[in-house]
């Protein structure tokens, strides 16, 4: 199943694209281990998430804990902690 | 509880007229006894920025803002609730978001206006680039621990 990955702010443009559509191998369950798969992709990918503690995930924009599990999410969001307002 | 209202939540790049949406929420009525309004604006740091520029997740900023409005309602007898919150490129003095609550009394205009400020900076999702005033490449604001602290708050004392 394709994946569409969103990102924002310097995780976008550490990654270098705002979004991109994924085929998950086996094996990524949780949030935490789609962080670790995407960071062995290449160097904007490790500069982006050198620190994944820090970035803050949305499953089909809602905010979620890096434990939550993955199946079924259309669209998944990385940014970093939010500063609006 | 009054209980019903549907929260005014926008997320736009035009600017907004404060007393424009504070007369949407009272115009009309005669049960508002309290209107608290909340303006953020873009400061130039002692001259050093030339403009903010404010990303964020279309759809989700929405959402996100329109949960957070709706846990207000349930939490305050509100008679009125609008958040507006700006993106794109913002210059100094220009204003950034604004909330408005409006109550039979003063305390629960104030205390929502001031929880859906805290939950707004920590859970919607926006964020600032500064653009500096020498020309040279400006960085991402950096997340107040501060700003954390302030939503943390409104959970203890639930």
């Amino acid at each position: 199943m394709t994946t569409r990955l969103i990102y924002f702010a310097w995780v976008r443009e550490r990654i270098g694209m705002p979004e991109e559509d994924v085929d998950l191998p086996a094996g990524i369950e949780t949030v935490a281990d789609l962080l670790r798969w995407l960071k062995s992709r290449g160097e904007g990918y490790e500069h982006a998430l050198q620190y994944p503690d820090v970035i803050r995930v949305a499953i089909n924009q809602e905010h979620v804990e890096h434990r939550e599990k993955i199946a079924g999410a259309r669209e998944i969001a990385l940014f970093p902690p939010m500063t609006g307002g | 509880m009054t209980g019903g209202i549907i929260p005014v939540v926008r997320i736009q790049r035009q600017d907004f007229d404060v007393a424009a949406e504070i007369a949407r929420l009272t115009q009309g009525r005669a049960d508002i006894g309290a209107v608290v309004s909340f303006s953020g604006l873009c400061r130039d740091e002692q001259g050093a920025l030339s403009a903010l520029e404010l990303e964020h997740y279309p759809g989700m900023a929405e959402a996100e803002i329109a949960r957070i409005a709706a846990e207000a309602v349930e939490r305050w007898p509100l008679q009125g609730l609008t958040a507006i919150h700006r993106h794109g490129k913002i210059a100094p003095g220009e204003s950034i978001v604004l909330v408005v609550a409006a109550s039979a009394h003063r305390h629960a205009a104030f205390e929502a206006a001031n929880f859906l400020m805290d939950y707004l900076k920590s859970r919607a999702p926006f964020w600032k680039k500064e653009h500096r005033a020498d020309g040279s490449e400006g960085g991402w604001v950096e997340a107040k621990e501060a700003d954390a602290t302030a939503a943390q708050r409104w959970k203890a004392s639930e």
